[in-house]
C-alpha cells in the first residue's frame, strides 16, 4: 500500500482542548519567607508543561518527526524546570515590582515582554514592573541560558505564577485592612480599591502580604481572554535611553581603573604568539600602561583605544601557526565532502530529484564587538559582560584563575546584537586572564577585524537532498546536511545533554540533539529522513539566528518547487496541499493571499514563496526578487548590489503573541539576515585565515539592499496555547522564499550559497599583519 | 602633551592627549561621554557618526589635532539642544514614536545621520525618499532598516 500519497493536511485533534486545559489549570507557587512580598513558581513537583502532545496514532502519509513532538524549546524549558522556583517576583515597599530576570538581553526585547507579562497578572501597567538581568546565578544551573528563541517559552508560566500569587496575596492582604470581602476588591495600577472607594497602593500592603516562612500555594492564572497588556503593541522600554544615548554598554561602563584593553592577534585562525621581540617598546608608546603575553596574543592597557590599537599594530612577534593553517574554502569543501552520509532509497522509485549545495561560512559578528571588563583580585574576580550562557561563563572563568566559581562576580550587561555570537563569553575570559596578569582591572574589547576574523562563524556545510516522485506522489524526501562542527557552549551542552538524552531518540551527541529537535520537512513526503553529520572541528563556531535551519531550508524550499514542477503543480498551491497540518496550510495560505501570490512580475523578476516550521510556530515568505540587469549592475561604492529584494510578505504563527511589535521586529531583523545569508555575505577562507575584516568586506543586509516594501503579519488568532519561539523565526522561510524567487527570476538553480561567493572580491583585502586596518585621517573631508 | 580645547555638546572642553588620537576614543575614553560607539574604527560602518559644526562626520577618522577651539561637536547626547524647545528632536521622537531601535548600539549614528541627511536635502531642494535614505551607510546588524526609513520620513516631516 502507498504509504507517500498526499492526502488532505490535517489538524492535530489535541490543540483546542489542549488549550483549554492549559487556562483552567491551577498552578503551585511559592511564597518565600522575607521581609516584603517575594513569589516564585514551584514548578519542579508538577507537569504543568505538557505541550508534548500525544504521538498521532493516526497513519500519517509522513510520519511526525521528533522535532513535531519534541523540539529545542521543550528541551530548554524542561532543562529549566527543576530551578523555576528559585526566580522571584518581589513587591517593593515603593509600590514596584521587580523582577531579575535570569536571561539575556542583547536587543530581542525580552525585558519589555517580561514586564508585559508580570504587569499582566498583576493589573500593572508595565512600567511599573522594573526587569534587570540577574548576575550569574549558579544554583539556576540550565535555568540561565538565552538561546534557540526559548526566552518566552520557557519563562512565560513560571514567571505568570509567581506573578499571580504575589497579586492574590496583595488582594488577600488588602482585604484584612480594608475588611473587606476579596472578591469585591479591584486591583489597578498598583492600587486596591475596595466598593467603599478606599485604596492602599501595593507598597503599603508588601510587608503584610509577606510570608514568615517560605510555603508552598496554589494560584490560578488570568484566563486568557482577560488580557488587557499580553497581546497589544508596546514599545521598548529602553526606547528613550536608546535614542538620547543613555543606554550602556560595556564598554560605556566607568568601572574605576578598568582602562582600554586590546589584544594583538595572530595572522592565522587561532594562531597564538611564540615570543615577542619589543615588549619593552611597546610599553613606552604613548598612554600604554601594560603589555603582557598571554594566551592568544599580546594585551595592550592604555588610556585610550585608539592607543591600544597603535600598540597593537606595533607589536613584533613570531606567531605560531593556527588551526587550519594553509587551508582555504576548497580544501575544507573537500573534508566535508568526505564527511557526507550516504542517502538511503535507491533512485528509480518513480521519478529521481537530487540537489547539492553548498553553504559557505558566514560571520555572526555583531555590530558591538566582543568585549569584557574584568577586575581580577587575589581571590575574586568581578566581570561585566553581554553574555547568554554566564553560569558557564562564571565556571570557565573560575577554573582559568584557579578560584572557586562562586568567587566569581558576573554581571550581566544589556549587548548590543548576539545573533548566536554571545552564547559564547571568548572576551570575558579573555579579560579574566588579562587582568590577573597584568594585576589590574580592564576594559577589553576585540577590534571588528578581530570580531570578523577571529571571532565564531556559522559554519560551512553542504545540504544534499533525493526525493523520488511518482506520479503525483512524493515517495520518498532525504535530507543530509554535512557541516564543520559546531561548536557548543558548555551552558547550552551541559542543559541539553541533561535533558535531551531522556527525550524521544535519547542518547545522542549535543549538536545530533539540536539537529533532532530543530529540523521538520513539513510536508507529506512519504519516507522523509534528515541526517546531520559534522566534520570538522577546527573552526570558532556557534549559532547565528538558527545553526542549520536556515540552509537546509534553503536547500529544501529549493527541492519544494522542483518536486512541483516535476508534477506540473504551481509552488504555492503545492505547499498548500502537502503541507502536513492544517496550522500550517492556514499560514501559507494567508502568505500567498497578502503577498499576491501569482501576480503578472516582469521578465527578470519573479515571486518565491518558503515555508518552514520549527519554534513551536509556522512562518511562511513570499518575496520578489529582481535580477533585471539594471538592478543586478547596479553600483554602489565598497558595496554589493546583485539582484534586489524589492518586497516580502511574511506570515508567521507564533502562538501566544506577547507583544506583536516586538515580534514584528524580530522577523524584520530574520528577514533582513535572511538577505544576507543568500545574497550577499560570506567570509572567504584564504590561506589559513578568513579575508574579510570589516563591514566594507562583510557584506551584511544594508539601506541599499533591504526590500522596499516588507509586510509582516503576525497571526493573532493561533491555536496554540503558549507564547513559540520568535528571535530566529524570521530567517529559514525567507531564505527559501528568495531562493526560490532566484530560480524563477533567472531559470539558474544555485549550487551554493550566499550566490555572489564566487565573484571577485569587490575590495582589497586588508592585510593580517598589522592585524588591525589603521584609522583613516581624513574624516572631516567626507562630511554631509 | 598637547591641550584640545573644543565645544562638546554646547560645553567648551579641554583635553591633553597626543594630536594624533582619533576624536572617537577622546570623546568616549577621556571625556567620558559614550553616546558615539566603536563599530569599526576605519569610517565604514558609521556608528559614531556625530555633527561638526552642524553636519555629519565621524570622529574614529579625525585625529584631535584637526579640531579647532572653535569647533562644536555635537553626540547623540547633545542633539535634543539643537532643537528647539525643550524635548527630544523631531528625529529621536519619531525614532521613539517607530520603535526604530532593537539593541540600540547603532542607533545613535543612525539617528545623527539621519538628521544631517535630512538638512542635506532641504538644503539641495531634495525629497527625503528611499533614494537619498539609500545613501547612508550605516550599519544596522539588527536589521531594523525598514524603521529606520519610515522614522526618517516621518521625522523629516517635522525638521
Amino acid at each position: 500500500m502507498p504509504t507517500h500519497r498526499a492526502t488532505t493536511t490535517r489538524s492535530r485533534p489535541t490543540e483546542p482542548a489542549h488549550r483549554a486545559d492549559v487556562r483552567r489549570r491551577s498552578f503551585l507557587g511559592l511564597l518565600v519567607a522575607a521581609p516584603v512580598l517575594v513569589t516564585a513558581a514551584e514548578i519542579g513537583r508538577q507537569t504543568i508543561f505538557d505541550s508534548v502532545p500525544d504521538a498521532s496514532a493516526v497513519a500519517l502519509p509522513s510520519a511526525p518527526q521528533p522535532a513535531e513532538v519534541y523540539d529545542l524549546l521543550d528541551v530548554i524549558r524542561d532543562s529549566a524546570r527543576p530551578t523555576a522556583n528559585l526566580i522571584t517576583v518581589k513587591v517593593n515597599k515603593d509600590g514596584t515590582v521587580s523582577f531579575a530576570l535570569p536571561r539575556s538581553d542583547n536587543g530581542q526585547g525580552i525585558i519589555t515582554s517580561t514586564q508585559m507579562i508580570i504587569a499582566e497578572e498583576m493589573n500593572l501597567d508595565p512600567d511599573q514592573v522594573v526587569v534587570t538581568l540577574a548576575d550569574a546565578r549558579p544554583e539556576l544551573v540550565f535555568n540561565q541560558l538565552t538561546g534557540g528563541s526559548s526566552t518566552t517559552f520557557s519563562t512565560y508560566t513560571p514567571i505568570r505564577v509567581a506573578a499571580a500569587l504575589a497579586q492574590g496575596r496583595l488582594l488577600g492582604a488588602a482585604a484584612n485592612e480594608l475588611d473587606q470581602d476579596i472578591s469585591v476588591l479591584t486591583s489597578r495600577q498598583g492600587l486596591i480599591t475596595g466598593p467603599n472607594g478606599k485604596s492602599l497602593p501595593f507598597g503599603e500592603l508588601t510587608a503584610k502580604a509577606a510570608a514568615p516562612i517560605t510555603e508552598a500555594a496554589n494560584v490560578v492564572l488570568k484566563d486568557r481572554e482577560k488580557f488587557t497588556v499580553i497581546g497589544k503593541n508596546r514599545t521598548k522600554s529602553d526606547a528613550l535611553a536608546m535614542v538620547t544615548g543613555k543606554k550602556k554598554f560595556t564598554t560605556d561602563l566607568k568601572i574605576p581603573d578598568a582602562l582600554p584593553t586590546v589584544i594583538c592577534r595572530a595572522p592565522d585562525l587561532n594562531g597564538f604568539p611564540r615570543s615577542v621581540g619589543n615588549l619593552g617598546a611597546i610599553r613606552a608608546m604613548p598612554g600604554v600602561t601594560d603589555v603582557v603575553k598571554v594566551g592568544n596574543g599580546v594585551a595592550v592597557r592604555a588610556k585610550t583605544y585608539g592607543q591600544c590599537i597603535d600598540a597593537v599594530n606595533a607589536v613584533e612577534a613570531t606567531w605560531a601557526a593556527g588551526t587550519v593553517s594553509g587551508e582555504d574554502d576548497e580544501s575544507v569543501l573537500r573534508k566535508l565532502r568526505r564527511g557526507e552520509l550516504p542517502l538511503a532509497v535507491p533512485k528509480g522509485v518513480g521519478k529521481t530529484l537530487e540537489s547539492d549545495t553548498v553553504f559557505y561560512f558566514r560571520s555572526n559578528s555583531s555590530l558591538e564587538t566582543n568585549c569584557a571588563i574584568a577586575d581580577v583580585r587575589a581571590n575574586s574576580a568581578t566581570i561585566w559582560g553581554p553574555a547568554k550562557s554566564p553560569i558557564a561563563a562564571q565556571n570557565e572563568i573560575a577554573k582559568k584563575l584557579g578560584i572557586p566559581q562562586n568567587a566569581v562576580t558576573f554581571h550581566v550587561m544589556e549587548g548590543g546584537g548576539s545573533f548566536g555570537r554571545k552564547l559564547f563569553f571568548d572576551a570575558a575570559l579573555e579579560a579574566a586572564e588579562v587582568s590577573k596578569a597584568m594585576g589590574k582591572p580592564v576594559k577589553l574589547m576585540w577590534t571588528r577585524s578581530d570580531d570578523s576574523r577571529q571571532g565564531r562563524v556559522h559554519p560551512m556545510a553542504t545540504t544534499r537532498i533525493r526525493a523520488n516522485v511518482a506520479g503525483d506522489a512524493v515517495a520518498s524526501f532525504e535530507i543530509r546536511h554535512t557541516s564543520v562542527a559546531t561548536e557548543t557552549n558548555p551552558g547550552l551542552s551541559e542543559a541539553i545533554t541533561a535533558t535531551a538524552q531522556k527525550a524521544p531518540g535519547g542518547n545522542l551527541t549535543v549538536s545530533e540533539s539540536i539537529w533532532e529537535t530543530t529540523q521538520v520537512t513539513p510536508y507529506n513526503f512519504g519516507v522523509s529522513t534528515r541526517f546531520l553529520s559534522e566534520v570538522d572541528m577546527r573552526f570558532n563556531t556557534s549559532s547565528m539566528r538558527n545553526i542549520y535551519s536556515p540552509d537546509v531550508a534553503t536547500a529544501r524550499e529549493l527541492m519544494v518547487d522542483r518536486i512541483a514542477a516535476q508534477m506540473g503543480k504551481d509552488p504555492y498551491e503545492f505547499r498548500s496541499e502537502f503541507t502536513k497540518l492544517e496550522r500550517w496550510k492556514k499560514v501559507v495560505d494567508r502568505a500567498a493571499q497578502e503577498g499576491d501570490w501569482g501576480k503578472s512580475m516582469a521578465d527578470g523578476t519573479a515571486q518565491g514563496i518558503g515555508m518552514h516550521v520549527e519554534y513551536k510556530g509556522v512562518a511562511c515568505a513570499v518575496v520578489e526578487l529582481d535580477c533585471r540587469p539594471e538592478t543586478v549592475n547596479r553600483e554602489i561604492r565598497q558595496a554589493r548590489t546583485g539582484p534586489r529584494v524589492t518586497k516580502v510578505t511574511y506570515v508567521v504563527d507564533v502562538g501566544l503573541v506577547i507583544n506583536p511589535r516586538g515580534v514584528r521586529a524580530q522577523m524584520m531583523g530574520g528577514i533582513n539576515d535572511a538577505l544576507a545569508m543568500t545574497l550577499t555575505s560570506s567570509l572567504h577562507l584564504t590561506d589559513g585565515h578568513f579575508v574579510e575584516a570589516s563591514w566594507d568586506n562583510y557584506f551584511y543586509t544594508r539601506q541599499w539592499n533591504t526590500p522596499p516594501e516588507m509586510n509582516i503579519i503576525v497571526v493573532d488568532d493561533s491555536d496554540a496555547p503558549e507564547p513559540g519561539g520568535v528571535g530566529e523565526f524570521g530567517v529559514a522561510a525567507t531564505c527559501g522564499a528568495i531562493a526560490c524567487a532566484y530560480v524563477r527570476a533567472t531559470g539558474k538553480t544555485p549550487t551554493y550559497f550566499p550566490l555572489d561567493h564566487k565573484d571577485p572580491l569587490p575590495f582589497t583585502p586588508y592585510p593580517t599583519s598589522p592585524p588591525v586596518p589603521p584609522s583613516p585621517v581624513n574624516g572631516l573631508e567626507t562630511t554631509f | 602633551m598637547p591641550n584640545h580645547s573644543f565645544k562638546l555638546n554646547g560645553e567648551t572642553v579641554d583635553v591633553e592627549v597626543e594630536d594624533d588620537v582619533r576624536l572617537l576614543w577622546v570623546i568616549r575614553d577621556l571625556l567620558g561621554v559614550t553616546g558615539p560607539k566603536y563599530g569599526c574604527g576605519i569610517n565604514v560602518c558609521k556608528a559614531c557618526t556625530s555633527h561638526i559644526n552642524g553636519k555629519a562626520f565621524n570622529p574614529c577618522s579625525v585625529p584631535v589635532g584637526a579640531i579647532k577651539p572653535t569647533d562644536e561637536v555635537t553626540t547623540i547626547e547633545g542633539l535634543a539642544d539643537t532643537a528647539p524647545g525643550g524635548d527630544l528632536h523631531p528625529m529621536q521622537q519619531a525614532w521613539i514614536d517607530n520603535d526604530v531601535a532593537q539593541c540600540g548600539y547603532c542607533q545613535p549614528g543612525q539617528i545623527m545621520a539621519a538628521v544631517a541627511k535630512v538638512r542635506q536635502c532641504q538644503a539641495e531642494g531634495r525629497e527625503v525618499d528611499d533614494a537619498a535614505i539609500e545613501e547612508l551607510r550605516n550599519i544596522c546588524r539588527c536589521g531594523t532598516y525598514n524603521r529606520i526609513r519610515e522614522a526618517i520620513k516621518a521625522g523629516a516631516e517635522k525638521m
